[in-house]
């Protein structure tokens, strides 16, 4: 051999690797814990004041590919005196050899156990991870409850989509932080560097209370609930002096000034998304009412074309990458989407780079798009979101588009060569009826006959998929009821015989849905207050793990959980789901702003009920949902008028920075 | 890297292992082509692969090929199998069962189901060595090693077939997951000695003559 091995792996003085390295071989895929990804950063224990764990609690193969947590270790890992590692929730056959060999829950940087470090930061897209921060913090050898944690022990703080109600998991977090990071963690960050410096004055209770005063930090226990005789909230305050009576959201203005990641992570082993993704823009004022993602994200933001152009090209010689994801909540509304498509097309034709684009808006403009992103020859199947099956029922959920408009749209992908196209859509949504879910079925048929019309071909299918819709806090949907379960899967069912009516027609259709029952559990997690942390602390002892995940999620167990816990404080399962709230109810998340305005919701809602639309604030004057002004923000959109430069992409070998020639 | 893709709806990198480690088995001697659109320098795409891969992740040389496929380059495999807690004197008795045993037949779960198959065979040389040199540097638990040399057949047979059958013959069960390592492979001479497969490559006149 002409070379000698270089670089023996570094063991941290705290890694629980020379433990950890026996078990791996009797689990299945041991690579996700072996961590030393391109792009992740070890760094020296000592020589950091601010230690922060990060973790996506679900399976590496779902967490890693997470943008909020690449962005915000990048983010922290560039200051020289601060340090960011990362974990995961492990699979049930780790988690049970860890418990019997007393290894605890770790980092995949270094192997360090996360009760070492100072925060502890758990990234929430969805309430079904809740299961998993209990495993997580229980492995860590952490306090499960908050009460009971000293200063032995990280402030636990949660963030991501569902920190906007995280009362449901109040009793097992120290803080939570609504809205975007990037200056959240920062702040953080400098509040605990100066404590730690000062010599930890005051423990544990200083440092909390020294977050809440931010005002932009939710401390759950300097709030105290209290309840009416039949179950509802009769008020939240804050029971000491100097803590704020709402917490407001955070918003990250001018996109081009955090324009992260830069250095994305690739992993090792397989993982749900393997691709470079650049948020193009934040926030969607398109105004679906079911949509939380929409309304708590105001206002829109965009990068300009030129910084994502910058990204792509960045991100894809760190990375190398063949694919990039244009990311965002609906990105054919970017103002310069047109141009950024082409232009990127144009960068990387006869390159083996394909260009995605999650669009689900339904219009021609849409096919032009995806024409332009398939240049490279990849041509995958196209989205369309109607989301509701009757026209009166997208009035409801304020979803504008008409049934010829997405019959055109459809047909014309069809004609340009698309096979197959997926239609999603909701059920259970407010005011529907048996007949707007059946309407579905017309529509499918309609999209098969006059896509056969139109290409002369049978070869052409679409799949119609469909969610159940649970209702979110922060939107025109808190106050509805869900429907039961068996009333859902009864549509379902009764939609499956009518599209398959027609055999012909039928047979060129797919059918895939979830039932009713995992989305009224999600439906009390949403909604829930902080009694129902009784109940996911029942549900995990119980076993519940992975409860995004339909082969280990049980509904049995929820709901036996839930029988078994509630009725002590005089409600049940069904208070909390298929129970329409007032007007005047108190919500368990009013004390958490997202700078709606509380009656624009309640306006807006009754809006809904008697099926009037409401037009989007970025063409039409603003109609004052609130968030601007509370929150001190603008709407950001271009066009810049800018294009992307034609770039000479650099071939041969490329050798990293700092590497001897 | 201006790595070659193959033809077709999804075009893939074109990459090939040859013969693998298993998971959870170390490796100091793992073989791959790689396909290239221009000739680069061996020495830089090293240095720029390495740059790439994760601490532990070593490439060590990169050599261009002078044809002839890499897999048939790979005859044998020399295998480190580290026993901790193990007693020298039992593993003694089972390796000499092992060695004066015909045939030696084994189970393994394989991507075509549970398969039976012959484990003894492919051992061309099972040796015990001193326990002194476990190149692993793990801290001195009393701990039996062993040195096996074994021919790429079909099926493989890998270390963990060659414990099955040690259990088989001798009986011995080791308490705690066994640590192996792969030390080399390659072709194979008449004296038992494996050969590192990029030899045929280095030599100057083949490229040359390219
Ligand atoms: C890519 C994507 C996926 C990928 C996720 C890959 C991955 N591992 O991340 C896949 C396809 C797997 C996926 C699946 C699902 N998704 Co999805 N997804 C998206 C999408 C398009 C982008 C997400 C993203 O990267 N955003 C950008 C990042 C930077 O934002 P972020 O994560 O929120 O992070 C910021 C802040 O929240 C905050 N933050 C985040 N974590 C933390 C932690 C701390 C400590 C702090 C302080 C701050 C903080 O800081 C970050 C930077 O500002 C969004 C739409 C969108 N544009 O957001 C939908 C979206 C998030 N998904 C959604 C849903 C419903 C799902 C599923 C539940 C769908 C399903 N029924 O199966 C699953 C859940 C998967 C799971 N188990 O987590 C909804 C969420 C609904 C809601 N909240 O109302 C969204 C909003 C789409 C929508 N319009 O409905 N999804
Ligand atoms: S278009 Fe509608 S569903 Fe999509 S993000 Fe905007 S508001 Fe939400």
């Amino acid at each position: 051999m002409s070379v000698q091995s270089t670089t023996p792996r570094p063991v941290a003085a705290n890694s629980v690797w020379p433990q950890l390295e026996s078990l791996l071989p009797q689990v299945t895929k041991p690579i996700q814990y072996v961590g030393g990804e391109l792009g992740a950063v070890v760094k020296d224990w000592d020589a950091a004041a601010v230690r922060w764990a990060l973790m996506y609690p679900d399976a590496y193969e779902v967490g890693l590919p997470n943008q909020g947590v690449q962005i915000l270790y990048e983010v922290l890992n560039e200051l020289p005196d601060v340090l960011a590692e990362r974990t995961y929730a492990v699979w049930p056959d780790l988690e049970k050899l860890m418990r019997a060999h007393r290894v605890p829950q770790f980092t995949v940087d270094a192997h360090r156990p996360v009760r070492d470090f100072d925060v502890f930061g758990i990234s929430f897209a969805t309430e079904l991870g809740y299961t998993n921060l209990l495993t997580a913090i229980d492995l860590a050898g952490i306090p499960l409850l908050a009460a009971d944690r000293t200063d032995a022990d990280p402030v636990v703080l949660a963030g991501g989509h569902a920190a906007f109600n995280p009362e449901p998991i109040a009793d097992f977090i120290d803080a939570a932080v609504l809205g975007d990071g990037e200056e959240a963690v920062l702040e953080i960050t400098a509040i605990v560097r100066e404590w730690k410096a000062e010599g930890c004055p005051g423990g544990r209770d200083e440092l909390l209370l020294r977050l809440a005063r931010t005002e932009s930090v939710y401390v759950p226990r300097f709030y105290d609930v209290d309840y009416l005789p039949d179950g509802r909230i009769q008020r939240v305050v804050p029971n000491r002096a100097d803590v704020p009576f709402r917490v407001h959201k955070r918003t990250t203005m001018d996109l081009d000034a955090w324009p992260y990641p830069k250095k994305p992570l690739v992993p090792l082993a397989e993982t749900v998304h393997e691709r470079y993704a650049v948020e193009i823009f934040r926030g969607c004022t398109r105004g679906c009412r079911f949509c939380q993602a929409g309304m708590i994200t105001r206002p829109v933001r965009e990068r300009s074309i030129t910084t994502v152009g910058q990204m792509v090209q960045e991100g894809l010689e760190f990375s190398g990458f063949h694919e990039v994801g244009l990311l965002s909540l609906s990105s054919a509304d970017h103002s310069e989407i047109g141009d950024m498509c082409s232009g990127l097309a144009e960068q990387y034709a006869g390159t083996n780079v394909s260009l995605s684009l999650p669009s689900t808006r339904v219009d021609a403009f849409n096919i032009d798009l995806a024409q332009e992103l398939s240049r490279n020859g990849r041509r995958t199947g196209l989205t369309f979101a109607p989301e509701g099956g009757s026209e009166r029922i997208r009035k409801v959920i304020n979803k504008m588009v008409s049934k010829d408009d997405l019959i055109r749209t459809v047909v014309t992908a069809y004609t340009n060569g698309w096979r197959q196209v997926k239609l999603y859509f909701m059920c259970g949504l407010p005011t529907e009826t048996d007949d707007d879910v059946l309407e579905i079925a017309d529509m499918a048929h309609e999209v098969i006959r006059a896509g056969r019309a139109a290409t002369g071909s049978k070869d052409i299918r679409c799949t119609v998929s469909i969610g159940g819709f649970v209702p979110k806090p922060h939107t025109p949907f808190q106050w509805a009821a869900m429907e039961r379960p068996e009333v859902i899967d009864g549509r379902l069912k009764l939609l499956k015989q009518a599209i398959n009516a027609d055999r012909s027609l039928g047979r060129a259709i797919g059918f895939r849905y979830h039932d009713g029952e995992p989305s009224l559990i999600e439906g009390l997690l949403s909604r829930g207050d902080r009694r129902v942390g009784a109940v996911i602390r029942k549900v995990w002892e119980n076993g519940g793990r992975f409860d995004g995940w339909s082969e280990h999620f049980s509904y049995q167990r929820w709901v036996d959980a839930a029988a078994e816990v509630l009725p002590a404080f005089g409600v049940d399962l069904d208070w909390y789901t298929t129970r329409e709230r007032d007007e005047l109810e108190v919500l368990p998340w009013d004390h958490l702003d997202s700078g709606l305005d509380k009656d624009w919701l309640w306006q807006d809602w009754q809006d809904s009920l008697s099926e009037y639309e409401q037009d989007d604030c970025r063409w039409t004057p603003c109609f004052d949902c609130g968030v601007c002004p509370a929150m001190d923000t603008e709407i950001q959109i271009g066009p810049t008028g800018k294009k992307l430069l034609p770039l000479t992409p650099v071939n041969g070998l490329k050798l990293p920075a700092g590497t001897q020639q | 890297m201006p790595i070659a893709f193959s033809q077709g709806f999804t075009p893939h990198p074109k990459i090939s292992y040859a013969s693998a480690a298993p998971t959870g088995v170390g490796s100091e001697a793992e073989y791959l082509e790689i396909g290239l659109r221009e000739p680069v320098d061996p020495a830089r795409l090293r240095d720029a692969l390495d740059a790439a891969l994760s601490p532990g992740l070593d490439v060590l040389d990169a050599v261009e090929a002078a044809g002839g496929s890499l897999a048939d380059r790979i005859e044998a495999s020399r295998w480190r199998i580290e026993l901790p807690d193990v007693d020298p004197a039992a593993l003694e008795r089972a390796v000499t069962a092992f060695t004066a045993a015909g045939e030696i037949q084994v189970e393994r779960m394989t991507k075509q189901g549970r398969r039976t198959f012959d484990a003894r065979a492919a051992v061309i040389a099972i040796d015990m060595l001193p326990p002194s040199e476990t190149p692993s540097g793990e801290p001195a638990v009393p701990c039996a090693i062993l040195e096996v040399v074994v021919r790429q057949v079909t099926p493989s047979v890998r270390p963990d077939d060659v414990l099955s059958g040690l259990r088989v013959v001798a009986g011995l069960e080791p308490p705690v997951p066994p640590r192996v390592t792969r030390l080399a492979q390659g072709t194979l001479t008449a004296q038992g000695e494996i050969v590192d497969p990029l030899d045929a490559d280095r030599d100057g006149a083949t490229i040359g003559e390219r």
